[in-house]
């Protein structure tokens, strides 16, 4: 080996070249930290208050009452829960068309925008803002949530189905058009069976989603365990509200494993 | 330098993959370790730095147990142990130069490696490894941009920059063309021969073995069944290790399929002395 | 669902006949148990509501329509807030979901008997709530105002990002772990050498991800008292002031876009 001097030193390459860009990021990260922190009002005796409350929070859950609210928990778990597979299963039913309309490959330019702009509103406006509006149109209860949650699932499985439809190899619709098959027959045998078991794992899915929203839209009205769990923790009944949690953390575990279950057997 | 005593492996799922194993690997000498899939060579060499805590046995490196060793003096024999990988294992999203110094990961404190503020020596030392493997062009590119060849370069100079006793190589050539893989067993034996290191080399190809190393080990399911010189090595011999096979015309080229592969049950207790 | 073909041409089957019929009864179960749901759920809709529902649709509009622009200069403040509850409860749900990522990925966890169930917990929980529920609970427990939006968007998002997180960690290649603890590393060593380069492009796409989604959740939290946006959204929504909440709309909206087209840049410079 020969004696040359090899360096002492080594600095990694940096993920940014421009020194000065890399800088200027981390000063700016820093001086928004510092910003957002200066203009952060804390209320510290309003926080100091709060620990008896936090501990007596954690201690509801050592039990949590399900009996002394069970008529309210009972409803609402009813609301909620038939208000998820009804707007799934209208949703799913609206879906459909739109999702095959807002396929590039399959729907013809004009019905295309119409879809993708319909997808595009749904998207944009969160569950909980057309809850406001639908419940100021229809009055509050469930309906109204219905109406949000169906709404909801329009956009996003629309949008999923659109993007399965598109991705399909060219040749295996080609070879059904070329049949001379009409329409539908076309859909039936070149589409269907090859988006259906995806469409079936999106469903339980959405079912899954629209399960959890329910029980945000009930704050503003819009029925479901949402308003129950409102009105607890609005009486300071952390005992039911915990057990209004952990209902609902139950179901939501429940629907996980089960719709993989499914989906494990449709694939 | 390596000695093993009976050294025996059992997976959980009851697969006898190492049964009573018995060598002596002295200093400075360049051992082949041959077999069929499924004969335990991996095992084995995974089992001496305890990527896979052995069932029983001992093994010693110099005077120590290392069958015996806790956590910490584990590492620190551990870095006297350099060890080369058949798909390279370098850290893809790396720079070169990072994996080499990874090499002394064991000597530098945490905070140190994590700003990548190696102690001057080593970076020279790393620097000096790369130009020996021919890759000081490539000191600040991405692992992931390099060819095979390179790649298990800086597999090698990872493991010289530990400043071993020993090496521990795991198949270097299988992911290689026949040209960069005597390449790289060239450069292997002469970094050994230079520093006058042991070697233990797992190796599927047993003309490239029988080229290069001083002494050729056979295992058939666990056990040895062959052990001395390369060119004593006959279609007898091979048909011991390999089992029946018309030796003559396809002369050490092939390895025997059909058994079960080893590589599955180290994989599920790699990460088992991770923690 | 399927588009079925005239009953008198006769049909090659797909399908055994019986096979057939219990498909077909069980999509007819469905929708009967579907109706019989929206049954039970609109028991007490007061449907006289909805019928003149296209009349306050009317109604509603003409209020809403046009939006009180200069309401904006009231809300400068509250899109700060907004920005920060997001921005600093995405922060914060990073520093307590690592940790538990490494804690839940099979092959990080310190015990797959103890410790592993109890970070799954964890995960299943945060994930089950939504921000709004937990900035319900938390406005009820430390009071209302920004810290309890903040709190409440990293709760949710502790889940999210430990999930994803440790799914990324238990795809990587354990030999580029291997080798780097073959050679003598401390396990902290291993994680930063090892295992931390490989999860890093997720890691940074998932961050940027879930900053997305708390920039359009802390929006609303306010409805609840928790700061942002939505407390202005709340109180105009009180005083039945229509015109001020179009204009609350259209700015979500806007923000909504911002936040999702630097997420898309951000996620793209790390792939």
């Amino acid at each position: 080996m020969s004696e040359t001097a090899f360096p002492r030193h080594w600095r990694a390459p940096p993920l940014i070249a421009n020194a000065w860009l890399r800088w200027g990021l981390v000063a700016g990260a820093a001086l928004y930290l510092a910003a957002a922190l200066a203009t952060l009002e804390v209320n510290w005796l309003r926080l100091a208050e709060g620990v008896p409350r936090a501990i007596r929070f954690v201690a509801a859950f050592f039990p949590p009452d399900f009996a002394s609210r069970w008529h309210e928990i009972h409803s609402g778990l009813t609301e909620s829960l038939t208000m998820a597979l009804t707007s799934t299963v209208v949703g799913i039913a609206i879906s459909v068309p739109i999702g095959i309309g807002a396929a590039r490959n399959v729907a013809p330019p004009w019905i295309y925008l119409s879809c993708r702009s319909i997808i595009a509103a749904s998207r944009s406006f969160q569950e909980i803002i057309v809850a406001i509006v639908l419940v100021a149109l229809v009055g509050f209860g469930p309906f109204a949530g219905f109406l949000t949650l169906s709404f909801a699932t329009i956009g996003f499985l629309s949008k999923l189905l659109a993007e399965d439809i598109e991705d399909i190899e060219p040749a295996s619709i080609e070879a059904v058009k070329s049949t001379g098959a009409s329409f539908l027959q076309w859909l039936n045998y070149g589409i269907q069976p090859q988006v259906m078991p995806r469409l079936i794992g999106l469903s339980l899915y959405r079912l899954d989603i629209n399960f959890r929203e329910s029980a945000v839209i009930g704050i503003v009205g819009a029925g479901g365990i949402g308003a129950t769990l409102n009105t607890a923790i609005d009486r300071y009944e952390f005992d039911s509200a915990a057990a209004v949690l952990l209902i609902i953390i139950a179901i939501v575990m429940l629907a996980e494993y089960s719709s993989s279950w499914i989906r494990r057997r449709v694939q | 330098m390596l000695r093993l005593e009976g050294l025996t492996k059992r997976y959980r799922t009851g697969d006898l993959a190492l049964d009573g194993v018995t060598l002596e690997v002295p200093a400075g000498q360049v051992m082949a370790l041959i077999g069929p899939s499924g004969a335990g060579k991996s095992t084995l060499i995974r089992c001496v730095n305890r990527l896979v805590d052995p069932s029983a046995g001992r093994i010693f490196l110099g005077d120590i147990e290392i069958t015996r060793l806790g956590h910490g003096e584990l590492r620190l024999a551990r870095q006297r142990m350099g060890m080369i990988f058949q798909e390279f294992a370098l850290v893809e999203r790396l720079t070169v130069m990072e994996n080499v110094l990874s090499g002394q990961l064991g000597k530098v404190g945490f905070w140190r490696s994590y700003f990548r503020r190696f102690p001057g020596d080593a970076v020279a030392q790393a620097y000096a490894m790369l130009e020996r493997v021919g890759l000081t062009e490539q000191a600040n590119k991405r692992a992931d941009a390099l060819s095979g060849g390179q790649r298990q370069r800086v597999g090698i100079a990872r493991a010289l920059v530990q400043n071993p006793d020993i090496l521990l190589v795991d198949e270097p050539t299988a992911s290689l063309d026949p040209k960069t893989s005597r390449q790289i067993m060239r450069l292997l034996c002469e970094l050994c021969a230079e520093r006058g290191l042991a070697a233990v080399i797992n190796i599927h190809d047993v003309q490239l073995a029988q080229l290069f190393v001083q002494r050729v080990v056979g295992l058939r399911a666990g056990r040895v069944v062959y052990d001395g010189a390369p060119e004593n090595l006959n279609a007898d011999v091979l048909t011991q290790i390999y089992g029946e096979e018309d030796w003559t015309a396809t002369f050490g080229r092939k390895r025997v399929h059909g058994e079960r592969d080893d590589a599955v049950e180290v994989d599920e207790e790699r990460m088992a002395g991770l923690t | 669902m399927a588009a079925t073909p005239a009953p008198d041409t006769p049909v090659w089957r797909r399908r055994a006949p019986r096979v057939e019929i219990a498909r077909f009864a069980g999509w007819l179960a469905l929708a009967a148990f579907t109706l019989y749901c929206f049954k039970v759920m609109t028991e007490d809709t007061m449907w006289v509501f909805l019928w003149d529902a296209h009349k306050q649709a009317a109604d509603l509009g003409s209020r809403m329509f046009p939006p009180r622009w200069s309401y904006i200069h009231h809300l400068w403040y509250s899109l700060w807030e907004t920005l920060n509850i997001a921005t600093l409860g995405t922060l914060l749900a990073i520093a307590f979901g690592v940790p538990v990522a490494f804690l839940a990925a099979r092959n990080t966890t310190p015990s797959r008997v103890f410790v592993r169930p109890v970070a799954l917990f964890v995960i299943v929980s945060s994930r089950s709530i939504n921000s709004l529920i937990w900035a319900l609970l938390l406005v009820a427990i430390i009071g209302p105002g920004a810290l309890a939006g903040i709190i409440a968007i990293s709760l949710r998002s502790i889940g999210f990002i430990a999930k994803l997180l440790y799914e990324a960690i238990e795809e990587i290649d354990a030999t580029q772990v291997e080798a780097i603890s073959a050679t003598g590393a401390r396990p902290a060593q291993v994680l930063a050498y090892g295992i931390w380069p490989q999860i890093l492009p997720a890691f940074a796409g998932i961050s940027v991800f879930r900053w997305d989604i708390n920039i359009r959740e802390s929006t609303v939290l306010g409805l609840v008292g928790a700061g942002g946006i939505g407390l202005q959204l709340q109180a105009s929504l009180n005083v039945l002031a229509w015109p001020q909440v179009t204009l609350i709309f259209i700015i979500i909206l806007a923000t909504v876009a911002v936040s999702e087209w630097v997420s898309a840049k951000v996620r793209h410079a790390f792939i």
